[in-house]
């Protein structure tokens, strides 16, 4: 026998499931939420998602061949965060300003601290808030039908009252892929479906968060208050869009519940004590940093040996 | 309430229709005839024969070299052409006899005579077990009259039949379950003797339906047998995992299935324990599932210890494609061989030969931190930080996160979506951590 065999340690079959077809259903399941705030907002918020994208992509090609490193922007994941960051960008945003958000992800948030897996905050998260706190004007003017207003939260934090049904459709000004719920959910139950992500981040994170504002709220029970939490303020996206990113989640089952706990305390805690309306994303980024520990803590019991010490 | 299973696990493309269909073929061995010394777990057999001597079928040529250790028989009649090292399965250099087949199959006296298992003691079915060389056929290789021998009999209330053949393209031992039944029955009849608290349970994954029914039927009088279909799902077939299926007992590395009363015994480990006890048949064939989409005609064979690989694939009609890769076992546990110059030993179960190599055509990426391993592992470990160990050769890290409990059964490495070598690194670290501990002891 001449011809050359492959070699190699078992097992020799692999899944279907690969890194960037994982990057391309979340960028699936995100399409409606972007596809509403293009048609709510209008071209601009267009020239938003695809300026950030490309700043993302491009920015890490740039720093990989830069850095003589194996060019990696097929595997999605910048795409990805450049979505992510996009549809957290108010809808009338320069487009420079997502931009450069992008490259602040890309270079400092993830290829710095390693590249893919390696980053231990959620890079579009992290360049959202460097954003709010650099261009804090500019990043919290929101607009609908050209006229300025305020996001239900930060009316229902001065005391006036909203519409639930719009908020739920999106008729509401905010960033741009954070307004429609519906859009939202219909991503959210496209990821579950491809068993992209498990529902026990979002639920342990909704749940906790429920809770907390019917304790602390002051509404008590009162459903108008819960759902206008539940629907504003970008919490919706941020359950099941950022807090569930593998690389800044616990991988253990149990971690992944006490992540969700902690965040929705956060959330709470930052929407009715804290000086803003909003809280999610400083919930999450905050949380992203706990989860090396929360791992320590909740490392599962072994088949066999779980009444021993390990 | 659903099937009897475990949690975790994968579902591979199975593969098996390819020949769960075929009827076991007889093939004959044209070649020379290679019998290692070591094609079992623990010490290797010493060669009772030595270069001219002539053989009989049936005759002992290797001598089991300790208590956990195993006797190797002629499977042919012929002429010792040599005793010399020889290239196995798993690519080491073993010791081996070389018999020239004459072809008259001239047996050993009383091969294959009728015996009646009802007339010996338990110690009389031990040694006979022991002296026919069976060990674990379902690829482990563990002697069986030593894990038949636990420290207490009367302990051993589960005798568990694995037929879940849980490995994709295997059928070898469903085509045995459905061929020789009977042989099964009895051969589980024989291991109860030896245990008076035990009851038999024949457990099928429930993708064989056909098998379930037709030992169902068999089993239908019997008081202490009963069959028990599970889950298709991968590993179903490990041990700890077919334990926990049918007794819901948990059993770790540092314990042995007797510990949870168990034994466990491969489909054909207990037809061949049959064959030995009650047909005067020692362990002189295997069979053996040719399968992969580069092989022309996919069969099960019934082939003689010893036979050339080669032998198998041209009665399997030769490769109708170019493999890139060939396995022996199925593609989860088993070994990838570079050459076929090889012969079939007790624990070869299959010949999966495979147009494409998806192993080499994918690029390993970076973790992503995805969970999915963690969630299919069945010892319920957490691959990613073990292979963050691994990496490091942080041997201690490696043990406090309980690496010791990996079964190796290869379920993260399928659903790794970085295709990462989790597997392959994890039964280096074992085997560094096994060494250490070996040398502190």
């Amino acid at each position: 026998m001449n011809r050359l065999l492959n070699v190699s340690s078992s097992p020799h079959v692999r899944d279907q499931v690969t890194t960037s077809n994982i990057m391309f259903d979340v960028a699936i399941a995100m399409l409606p939420a972007a596809a509403f705030g293009v048609y709510q907002f209008g071209l601009n918020a267009l020239i938003v998602i695809i300026g950030t994208v490309l700043a993302c992509v491009a920015s890490e090609y740039v720093f990989e061949k830069g850095m003589k490193k194996p060019i990696t922007i097929a595997d999605g994941s910048a795409v990805v965060t450049g979505l992510i960051l996009a549809l957290n960008m108010p809808p009338d945003i320069p487009v420079w300003i997502p931009m450069l958000g992008g490259v602040f992800a890309i270079i400092i948030v993830k290829q710095l601290y390693g590249g893919l897996g390696q980053n231990f905050m959620n890079p579009a998260l992290a360049a959202r808030c460097f954003l709010l706190i650099s261009f804090t004007n500019k990043m919290t003017t929101f607009t609908l039908d050209g006229v300025s207003g305020a996001t239900p939260l930060a009316v229902l934090k001065s005391g006036g009252t909203v519409d639930v049904a719009a908020m739920f459709i999106g008729r509401i000004p905010g960033t741009i892929g954070e307004v429609s719920v519906i859009a939202l959910l219909i991503g959210a139950a496209y990821m579950l479906w491809r068993k992209v992500i498990t529902i026990r981040i979002p639920a342990a994170y909704l749940i906790t968060f429920t809770l907390f504002i019917i304790i602390f709220g002051g509404h008590g029970l009162d459903p108008t208050f819960i759902l206008a939490h539940l629907c504003g303020g970008g919490l919706i996206f941020g359950a099941f869009f950022m807090a569930t990113d593998y690389v800044t989640s616990p991988i253990t089952p149990a971690g992944q519940i006490i992540y969700g706990v902690l965040m929705g305390c956060l959330t709470g805690l930052f929407r009715l004590f804290g000086g803003s309306a909003e809280g999610v994303s400083y919930a999450i980024i905050l949380s992203n940093v706990m989860v090396p520990l929360i791992e320590k803590v909740t490392l599962p019991k072994a088949f066999g040996k779980e009444g021993k010490k390990a | 309430m659903g099937l009897a299973t475990f949690k975790g696990g994968i579902h591979p493309y199975e593969g098996k229709e390819l020949s769960e269909n075929k009827p076991i073929q007889v093939l004959l061995p044209k070649g020379d005839l290679v019998f290692p010394m070591a094609q079992h777990i623990g010490a290797p057999a010493k060669p009772l024969v030595k270069k001219g001597d002539r053989v009989l079928m049936g005759q002992k040529i290797g001598e089991a070299g300790g208590f956990i250790s195993a006797n190797v028989i002629c499977s042919v009649s012929g002429t010792v052409k040599a005793v010399e090292p020889r290239l196995m399965v798993n690519g080491s250099t073993v010791m081996s006899v070389v018999v020239e087949n004459d072809g008259l199959d001239e047996k050993i006296e009383h091969f294959g005579e009728d015996r009646d298992y009802t007339k010996l003691s338990k110690d009389e079915i031990r040694e006979i077990i022991k002296e026919a060389g069976i060990v674990g056929l379902g690829g482990a290789g563990f002697p069986t009259n030593v894990k038949l021998t636990p420290k207490d009999d009367s302990k051993i209330d589960h005798i568990l039949v694995n037929g879940a053949e849980c490995e994709p393209y295997l059928t070898s031992d469903y085509r045995l379950m459905l061929e020789e039944p009977e042989k099964l029955v009895g051969g589980l009849k024989v291991i109860l003797r030896l245990f008076d608290n035990a009851k038999g349970v024949i457990a099928i994954e429930d993708n064989k339906p056909e098998a379930i029914k037709k030992l169902q039927e068999l089993v239908k009088g019997e008081s202490k047998i009963e069959v028990c279909p599970l889950k298709t799902k991968y590993p179903q077939g490990g041990e700890r995992s077919i334990i926990y299926a049918v007794t819901g007992r948990k059993v770790n590395s540092s314990m042995l299935p007797a510990d949870a009363g168990c034994i466990v015994d491969n489909v054909d480990t207990v037809i061949s324990i049959y064959n030995a006890v009650c047909k005067q048949t020692p362990l002189v064939r295997k069979i053996i599932t040719v399968t992969g989409d580069a092989v022309a005609e996919p069969k099960n064979f019934k082939v003689r210890l010893g036979t050339n690989y080669q032998e198998l694939v041209d009665a399997a009609g030769g490769f109708k494609t170019e493999p890139e890769k060939i396995i022996s076992g199925g593609p989860m546990m088993g070994q990838a061989l570079f050459s076929l110059d090889v012969p079939v030993s007790k624990t070869s179960s299959a010949l999966t030969c495979f147009t494409k190599d998806m192993v080499a055509a994918q690029e390993p990426t970076p973790c992503i931190r995805c969970g999915r391993c963690v969630s299919v592992c069945p010892s319920r470990i957490v691959p990613p930080l073990m292979m963050q160990a691994a990496l490091r050769g942080d041997c201690e890290r490696f043990e406090k996160l309980n690496g010791m409990e990996c079964m190796e059964c290869g379920s993260c490495t399928y659903v790794c979506p970085a295709k990462r070598p989790l597997t392959q690194a994890f039964k280096e670290m074992r085997k560094t951590v096994a060494a250490n501990r070996r040398k502190k002891a």
